[in-house]
């Protein structure tokens, strides 16, 4: 066994095949679970009974047909993306210009101020719900999309601040000296100048913050009671839970309330992958 | 104090704005400059600032405060007990049974993950066409809703569904068990749907840390007659130190706060009986659904104080070299 050689021809490894059949057995161990409900969507409760692991025979629409067709699931689809949508803005708009500030002023403080936000890392939501709940309840948003985008936005500054601060350091001092001499303001280079560079920063944690609020449950499970106001993870578990001998109606919701996310996921794979792996280095 | 060229470079923004009056001392175009200075820096991380001290920190207080009190939750809290519930909390064998039930996810992921994790990214980090392919699947476990991940194996552990008709059909009916009603194999099942749901970060923080080893290292190496099985061995492991380090600190906070999983594994019944739960769901159904706020409020404080406690030691005696500063280094 050689290391990698710098030439694109290389002769055929003989441990090749090896790495292949560990590599689909990898894949398999993660992936037949997650075929099994796409697939079990496309069957009828009794096929699943007379066989829970066989294949679909014959294929049922159906079952599909019938969730998408449910106002419910489409209210839960509007109200998981609205609360996304809201985090995600609200995240990226907070995060980058205190970040902006922890990595472009000089001024006393300025570690303290970011140990501040790193210390978030110690809080973690699970812990704090009650009290959470609490005050959002004396607050008047129980019930309210605020109630769930608020808190999600300032439980995601902590890693925010974390990926953008370094990304905002790296831009050239250079480029903000030029602006300057062509008579910018800090604001206007802020503006202007870096907001445009920290495209690639912004839309990873952007990404990071829409997937973590798309699969949030315990916030939403406490402070939405409301029906009307369910997100789709709070609509899967409850339809789950009232129609428990609709297995296939089970399996076709669940993995339509999966799709978005494995959607986003592979279209934005290098951004979650990225930011995940920067924000443990940052 | 003429104006040099350096305070061009310093940012000297009355030079955009010629038509204000200039102030004759320099002296007073500095302060101008510093009051404006701070007026940015206050004014982009106040919001910031206050949404995250609301919502992150107060609401820890809020539950210290509430602890000492028997509250049902109506009006303001007044029946002051002291440490009592505290106490009651220890003293509940239901309590108990969550503290260890969080010991085994806690240990149970560090010791079935790490190894599990490092292997499939060495596999992984080997070059054959496809990989960046195998790469993807790997990590589409972790990024499903923890409810549709719980509601997939439910239905899939349920007796008589698939796993245990799979089994079977492999001639190994022996072994199907009552995956979540056989009390105490429940914490085992449900750390088994955890490795699969999370085991995907631990790999590609694995694999993003093998990234870094230098290729001279093991190019060098294979020069001087080491197999692959040595230089992963002797290289590439110790090399991967901090990365590990830096993963089990997260698995460990993460752990120590599972609800969702369990909340929708396991059935209420087991939960009750302390065979499926963890310090957050019996907080959440003692707290919210039986509305015993002050006694839900002083199981927050034990599990944050266990996480707290547990994440300043890992941080001062084993990541410390890692991150520094990154966590609370600096305010030390």
């Amino acid at each position: 066994m050689t290391a990698p050689a710098s030439t694109s021809r290389r002769p055929i490894n003989w441990s090749s095949p090896l790495t292949y059949a560990l590599a689909l057995a990898i894949a398999a161990v993660s992936m037949v679970p997650v075929l099994y409900v796409i697939l079990g969507g496309f069957r009828d409760t009794p096929q699943i009974n007379r066989d829970p692991a066989g294949l679909p025979d014959p294929w049922v629409w159906s079952t599909y047909g019938r969730v998408l067709s449910q106002g419910r699931f489409w209210t839960q689809a509007i109200n998981s993306t609205v609360i996304a949508l809201g985090t995600t803005l609200g995240v990226m708009a907070l995060g980058v210009c205190a970040a902006f500030v922890l990595a472009r002023y000089r001024f006393r403080g300025r570690e303290l101020l970011y140990t501040y936000f790193t210390l978030g890392f110690l809080f973690p939501a699970g812990a704090a719900i009650l009290p959470l709940y609490l005050m959002l309840r004396d607050m008047g948003l129980i019930n309210s999309y605020y109630a769930v985008i608020l808190p999600q936005v300032a439980f995601q500054l902590p890693v925010t601040i974390v990926i953008l601060r370094p990304f905002l350091l790296a831009i050239p001092t250079e480029l903000e000296d030029a602006a300057y001499i062509d008579g910018s303001s800090r604001l206007g280079f802020f503006w202007r100048i870096l907001l445009p560079l920290s495209g690639p920063a912004l839309v990873t944690v952007g990404v990071l913050a829409f997937v973590s609020s798309w699969n949030a449950f315990l916030l939403p499970l406490l402070v939405l009671n409301d029906v009307n106001l369910h997100t789709l993870p709070l609509g899967v578990q409850n339809f789950s839970t009232q129609y428990t001998s609709d297995t296939a109606g089970i399996l076709a919701f669940t993995s339509l309330a999966m799709l978005p996310a494995l959607l986003f996921f592979t279209l934005a794979e290098r951004q979650i992958v990225g930011g995940l792996q920067g924000a443990v280095k940052g | 104090m003429s104006r040099t060229s350096e305070s061009v470079g310093l940012a000297d923004r009355a030079s955009a704005r010629p038509a204000r009056p200039r102030p004759t001392g320099g002296q007073s175009t500095r302060a101008a400059r510093t009051r404006r200075k701070w007026y940015e820096i206050i004014g982009l991380t106040t919001p910031a600032l206050v949404v995250y001290t609301m919502f992150v920190l107060v609401p820890m207080g809020f539950a210290l405060y509430y602890s000492l009190f028997r509250w049902r939750g109506a009006g303001p809290p007044t029946e002051f007990v002291g440490l009592r519930n505290y106490r009651l909390a220890f003293e509940d064998p239901i309590f108990r049974d969550a503290l260890w039930n969080n010991i085994i996810i806690v240990v149970g992921s560090l010791l079935v993950q790490v190894p599990l994790a490092i292997g499939i990214a060495l596999v992984l980090n080997r070059r054959f066409r496809g990989r960046a392919f195998f790469r993807l699947l790997v990590l589409v476990p972790f990024v499903l809703a923890e409810v549709a991940v719980g509601i997939m194996w439910r239905l899939i552990l349920a007796s008589d569904g698939s796993a245990d008709t799979l089994l079977r059909a492999l001639g190994l009916g022996g072994l199907v068990r009552g995956w979540l009603s056989d009390l105490p194999l429940i914490i085992w099942t449900l750390l088994f749907i955890l490795t699969w749901k999370y085991i995907g970060f631990a790999i590609i923080l694995f694999l993003a840390g093998l990234s870094n080893v230098p290729h001279e290292l093991s190019e060098a190496a294979a020069i001087d007659g080491a197999s692959w099985w040595q230089i992963q061995r002797h290289i590439t492991l110790p090399l991967l130190g901090p990365t590990i380090r830096i993963w089990i600190f997260l698995s460990m906070i993460g752990s120590l706060q599972q609800f969702d999983i369990i909340w929708v594994v396991a059935a209420p019944s087991t939960r009750s009986l302390g065979a499926a739960n963890t310090m957050a769901t019996y907080m959440v159904d003692n707290g919210f659904f039986a509305r015993l706020w002050g006694y839900g409020n002083s199981v927050a404080v034990i599990l944050f104080g266990i996480s707290f406690v547990a994440a300043l030691l890992f941080q001062r005696f084993v990541l410390r070299r890692d991150i520094e500063g990154a966590l609370t280094g600096r305010a030390n």
